[in-house]
């Protein structure tokens, strides 16, 4: 990867737009269940700029937990390209000046091109009977969530649950403290990513409910046998955007900025629309959704914009070092 | 040793039985059983998908990445446990004891945390990231950085197999061979290095399988680019990630024969040469 970039700048530089380059490298740091995803997208992304520039596209990906994920890009992990869990962590990149501050107005829909929410997992014909968030904190229910410091799908899951409860007749900040807390005490491992906390569940056997994306619960059903797991829809939940933006710094250094910025624009496309749906997330092209309707079920959402403000919010009230999480999760 | 093997009064047979028993029946339950799932598992659709799924691109450029890794740090290794043991087993000064806990420290500090060092070290964010970044310099999420949180994981492997070797060989065969004339190199090829050989290879065999097996550091530095910064380990981790769990298995079925390697070596070794290893092990003079 190295070389052929460093063979593009040499190129780029010495005959400067005369020569077209032949092999282009990206790299798109992402978060944890979109392995299946940007694969589909990387081929086909990779066929259509082929087509067009007669370029080779090569796409190199990076997973792990979202918060993880940022954290190595503040570290120099050179990525032309972030699709991340949620804001805050590319926003966390950007305080470190690696991509303007406005990024989320930079592409359409807050810079989300496909969306999901957060949905429950529990084991064939439910045996716990669990059907709303209030059942997660019956005793002897066990819960896996991943653990919101290092993962993006577990501060959704975090705020769907407060968000429930203060939505609740008569709800106010402090019964939905309660009612989160009791959450965590019910939760017996808290992996560090959604991927590895829907693996303690499905192939380790731990826990009566996995609180996930709806992408991730739907791909464990298709992945690990239908018939094995049913998908709960809580009452209400939170909609999930999952953000992506192009990495400046690196681009520039790298000399990739054409490809990156088309390859989250083609994010956007009817063609990558139509795999994102295939791969469980949710589209926003409505022509889209209307074809995968019946994949996804009507789910009763708020988004964190309603409860929360904004992610630099959130974070700060929830997930900073000091902040509720610690004062209330496991062991509290 | 002796004493036990003449006819021994049945009680104690008995208890050796069942010591023997037990120390089977552990090491069946924690050793051979895992062992036999990794090569079950791993070949649970059969030998074509085991192969194919070894034959990827990405299994074959982490076994690449991994052999890099180890061709690096462990010749440095032994560089270091050579010199070190040599230090601590011949001359007396301050600070030994101090040199001896800091070779110890590898062992007694989680790897996650030796891995982070570095990127608190080298990352764009660390101390001399501004540098490297300014010199194009890459030592995180590269192979540099790979190789110095696997040299870091390592480093006591040769040198605590020396260390208590040498102090007990002493320094007696040494000195003659200087009275008689050697020089220094040539005292350390004709003297020094046969009398240590076989805890020298013991330790880099000891070390080159902790090279290749290392996961913590490792996975801190790595920044798990596919086909790129990823060694064995992690590739076996991310196929169990992407529910290809023939393909995690697979991989993992060669970092066991690695190890079985490892272990197959060691015991020809023992085995050819038991008598001139055991003239050479400590209290063996």
């Amino acid at each position: 990867m190295k070389k052929s970039r460093v063979i593009l700048v040499l190129l780029g530089t010495v005959f400067a737009a005369s020569v077209a380059a032949k092999d282009i490298t990206l790299l798109n740091v992402s978060y944890d269940p979109t392995r299946e995803l940007y694969r589909d997208i990387n081929t086909a992304f990779a066929t259509q700029w082929k087509a067009q520039h007669g370029d080779t596209v090569t796409i190199q990906m990076s997973h792990g937990g979202s918060g993880k994920q940022a954290r190595s890009v503040v570290d120099g992990l050179p990525a032309d390209i972030v699709t991340l869990a949620l804001a805050y962590d590319i926003d966390a990149v950007a305080d470190h000046g690696l991509l303007a501050k406005d990024w989320q107005q930079r592409l359409p829909d807050h810079a989300s091109p496909y969306t999901s929410t957060i949905v429950f997992l529990v084991r064939k014909g439910n045996p716990k009977g669990i059907k709303d968030w209030p059942d997660l904190i019956r005793p002897g229910v066990q819960v896996i969530t991943p653990n919101p410091k290092t993962s993006g799908g577990a501060r959704w899951n975090f705020l769907a649950a407060w968000g429930y409860a203060l939505k609740q007749p008569g709800g106010n900040e402090a019964k939905a403290r309660a009612y989160v807390q009791a959450l965590y005490q019910h939760v017996p491992v808290l992996d560090t990513g959604a991927r590895g906390a829907t693996n303690t569940f499905a192939q380790r056997g731990v826990g009566d409910v996995l609180v996930a994306w709806e992408s991730e619960a739907l791909l464990a059903q298709r992945e690990l046998g239908k018939g094995t797991f049913d998908i709960v829809v809580p009452s209400v939940s939170i909609l999930a955007e999952p953000p992506v933006a192009v990495v400046d710094g690196n681009v520039d250094k790298h000399g990739s900025r054409a490809v990156a910025e088309a390859y989250v624009k083609f994010l956007y496309s009817p063609q990558a629309q139509a795999i994102e749906a295939k791969n469980f997330y949710r589209p926003r092209l409505p022509e889209v959704s209307a074809r995968y309707a019946a994949q996804f079920p009507k789910v009763n959402t708020f988004t964190i914009h309603d409860v929360f403000g904004d992610w630099r919010q959130a974070q700060a009230k929830f997930f900073a070092d000091g902040a509720i999480f610690d004062q209330i999760g496991p062991g509290h | 040793m002796s004493r036990l093997d003449r006819q021994p009064p049945w009680p104690r047979r008995i208890g050796r039985g069942l010591l023997g028993l037990l120390a089977v029946g552990f090491l069946s339950v924690f050793l051979l059983l895992p062992l036999a799932v990794v090569f079950v598992e791993a070949l649970r659709q059969g030998v074509h998908a085991y192969l194919s799924s070894i034959g990827q691109h990405e299994a074959l450029a982490a076994i690449r990445l991994t052999l890099l890794v180890a061709v690096i740090s462990v010749p440095l290794n032994v560089l270091f446990g050579v010199a070190a043991a040599w230090l601590m087993a011949r001359f007396e000064f301050r600070g030994k004891a101090l040199l001896g806990a800091f070779i110890d420290l590898p062992f007694s500090v989680s790897p996650v945390i030796s891995g982070l060092v570095y990127v608190l070290l080298f990352g764009a964010q660390g101390w001399f990231g501004p540098w490297l970044g300014a010199h194009d310099i890459k030592i995180i999420f590269a192979v540099p950085g790979l190789v110095l949180a696997t040299i870091f994981i390592t480093l006591p492997f040769v040198a605590r197999e020396l260390i208590p070797l040498m102090q007990s060989q002493g320094s007696d065969e040494e000195e003659a061979a200087r009275v008689l004339g050697a020089g220094g190199w040539q005292m350390f090829f004709r003297v020094t290095l046969p009398n240590i050989r076989w805890a020298l290879l013991y330790g880099v065999l000891l070390c080159n399988a902790r090279a290749m097996g290392e996961f913590g550091a490792v996975s801190v530095v790595s920044g798990h680019i596919r086909g790129l910064t990823t060694t064995m380990p992690l590739e076996v981790e991310m196929r169990y990630n992407e529910y290809d769990y023939v393909g995690a298995f697979a991989v993992a079925t060669l970092l066991a024969l690695l190890a079985l390697l490892t272990l197959a070596i060691k015991t020809l070794l023992e085995w050819r040469y038991g008598d001139e290893i055991a003239a050479h092990a400590p209290g063996g003079h």
